[in-house]
């Protein structure tokens, strides 16, 4: 299969959509000098750095039959526009009692590791999970990009879709021709055995990357990428805790109210996952500071292998509990 | 263009509408057979009638906390925004939204909106979306004098006139935003003054005649209409009772002989219609008391169907969250 990158597996599923689609419209503050060639400046909006105003023009304009891609950006700009994401798009539908379905496409980059400092290296989906209303995706793989993005553009709902900023260069296989993933579906992208890591994002490939190392040690982790995260696919994560009975949460947004909490909370309130657990669950997630500039601040502000390793290591150790399954 | 008697006729018997159900509004409330907050539209009724006489019932249009008459004046069910009101499963949004959140996207009412500016960029969307389909549509936008000192007003307004979309920005000054009066919080009174700032023209109107403003908001609209962009429309008007109620309403701080005046027969923007229409030998006393009739009894059937729908039953609540 061809390897693109990321950037290119999302660059292409916004093309397939508008070719299939002539509803499909985008907007954003960068130009886009191929898309509007290719589809004309009436289609492919540049707008003024007004978020909140084009956050909600592509809500409006979902209303009336369209179905806007707006990029924010980086998804700190999105909070200029908070009205319009947490009083209006996030309730629209229900608050009007579902008479109307808004299919709009939120973009935004996310993630810090770049050096671009507090403000440019945020992860903040949890503040989106939170607000009932909104589908969010945050993909860790070119091909699941691509496929989720074209989702998130047929979907009729509000989905905020989040690309880590470290991935844009990253390459992996791609189908040819059309390829889409279900929202709310996770991926084994590894199999194992003894510890479950459930990865967001960069750390994804992170945890695959410890999983390798610990193979020569006779560990066998599964990773677990949810890939979204409304819905979040809970069975799949469970059914995962329930065979390995240890859990790592790997995430860089900080940990209070964050993803990596939901996770461990839907683990641990299900009885049956929770009596296969067999050491508590571990989070790794971003010191509680807003991320620093200097490198070596940064790398000790945001999870790395070895504190994944550590971990591992410490749900392994943890022997206080028996086998419940193995009685 | 000149309006017919019909429609002359039907203005007026908007106008005693939207008075008449936001008074019976304030009166469920007060006796506690509806819930939530009420923002009566008394004495604004001549913005909304206005400018929705100068669209299409296939406009849209996106309006505000104090709303039920702009959905009234584009043509909304009052059985179905009573049911509302009340809670009930035959309401607008099926009890979900009340009285702050009524929609009827089938007629183009785009839904109320308990964020002041909140609808600005909504309307805004639906604009650009008008343009796009490019079938004459045209968006109007109803907000008020407080809207002015969000961001959200200034964007839309610069982005409506640089993408020359077809929108009317209706600005309802009812000179007090809750209590505090314009010229208490901001720093220039004409509202109108911000249009030439974003390149549109803006046009102050007598907002309490509602021929004025049905005159000035058909030559926006045409301007829209033809692909010229937006106008904004700042109409002058007086909000007669309090800004909202709950259990009582708040208190009124606003000087008590400004608030008289306004509620003077020749300024109260339905009386003044009234005559209007029966100097002119256009309708006469006895058949305006007809209509006035005639709607209370519209509005006694539309408490007797919200009364007899059932309230949403519990186990649906989570239903209408997502689109399939």
């Amino acid at each position: 299969m061809r390897e693109i990158t990321f950037a290119q597996a999302l660059e292409e599923a916004l093309i397939e959509e508008m070719e299939r689609d002539e509803r499909v419209i985008t907007m954003a503050t960068q130009r886009a000098p191929a898309l509007e060639n290719k589809f004309g400046d009436k289609r492919v909006r540049f707008t003024p750095i007004s978020e909140a105003a084009f956050t909600g023009i592509g809500l409006g304009a979902a209303g009336s039959g369209f179905r806007p891609v707006v990029h924010w950006g980086m998804v700190t700009f999105s909070f200029v526009a908070m009205d319009q994401i947490v009083n209006q798009a996030s309730k629209i539908r229900y608050m009007f009692g579902g008479q109307a379905d808004f299919p709009v496409t939120y973009r935004c980059s996310t993630g810090g590791g770049m050096q671009v400092a507090a403000q440019h290296s945020q992860s903040p989906y949890s503040m989106f999970m939170h607000l009932a209303g909104l589908k969010i995706l945050l993909p860790s793989m070119p091909a699941d990009a691509k496929g989720l993005l074209k989702s998130a553009i047929r979907d009729n709902n509000p989905v905020v879709f989040f690309e880590c900023s470290r991935l844009a260069s990253t390459t992996g296989p791609v189908p040819d021709g059309e390829h889409t993933v279900p929202i709310g579906v996770a991926d084994v992208k590894r199999a194992g055995r003894d510890v479950t890591i459930v990865g967001l994002a960069y750390y994804v490939r992170e945890a695959l990357a410890v999983a390798d190392t610990l193979t020569t040690e006779g560990i066998s982790v599964e990773v677990l990428d949810p890939r979204t995260l409304v819905p979040m696919d809970a069975a799949a994560i469970r059914a995962s805790v329930r065979k390995t009975g240890r859990l790592v949460v790997v995430d860089e947004a900080p940990a209070t109210c964050s993803a990596a909490s939901e996770i461990v909370a839907l683990v641990t309130e299900d009885p049956e996952t929770f009596r296969a657990l067999r050491a508590p669950v571990q989070r790794v997630c971003a010191a509680p500071v807003p991320v620093p500039f200097s490198p070596p601040l940064e790398q000790a502000a945001l999870p790395d292998r070895a504190r994944i390793t550590a971990a591992v290591r410490r749900v392994l150790e943890d022997a206080r509990r028996p086998d419940p399954l193995a009685r | 263009m000149a309006l017919t008697q019909a429609e002359l006729v039907e203005i007026f018997r908007k106008l005693v509408l939207i008075r008449e159900f936001d008074l019976l509004a304030v009166e469920l409330r007060t006796a506690k057979r509806i819930y939530g907050a009420v923002h009566p539209y008394v004495g604004e009724e001549a913005v909304a009638v206005g400018v929705c006489a100068a669209l299409r019932p296939t406009d849209r249009i996106t309006s505000t906390h104090r709303g039920h008459g702009h959905c009234i004046a584009k043509g909304a069910d009052v059985n179905r925004m009573m049911a509302e009101l009340f809670g009930r499963v035959d309401g607008y949004c099926k009890g979900k939204g009340g009285s702050m959140h009524i929609a009827d996207f089938g007629i183009g009412i785009l839904g109320a909106n308990g964020i002041v500016a909140g609808g600005m960029p909504i309307a805004c969307g639906a604009a650009l979306a008008a343009q796009l389909e490019d079938a004459g549509g045209v968006t109007a936008c109803f907000f008020g004098d407080g809207a002015t000192g969000e961001g959200e007003f200034h964007e839309t307004l610069n982005i409506a006139s640089l993408w020359k979309l077809p929108l009317l920005f209706v600005c309802e000054n009812n000179r007090y935003g809750a209590g505090n009066a314009v010229e208490s919080v901001r720093a220039q009174t004409d509202i109108s003054l911000h249009a030439p700032a974003y390149g549109m023209p803006g046009v102050s109107v007598d907002g309490n005649d509602v021929l004025a403003v049905r005159d000035a908001a058909s030559e926006a609209v045409e301007r829209a209409r033809r692909g010229d962009g937006p106008t904004l429309l700042h109409c002058k008007t007086f909000r007669m009772l309090f800004h909202a109620m709950r259990d009582a309403p708040q208190p009124d701080m606003r000087p008590t002989d400004v608030v008289a005046a306004w509620r003077g027969r020749d300024r109260d923007p339905v009386t003044r219609f009234e005559d209007h229409l029966t100097s002119r030998g256009i309708a006469t006393a006895v058949e305006a008391q007809r209509i006035r009739d005639a709607v209370k009894r519209d509005l006694e059937a539309a408490v007797a169907f919200a009364e007899a729908s059932p309230y949403p039953d519990p186990h649906d609540l989570l239903v209408d969250m997502f689109a399939e």
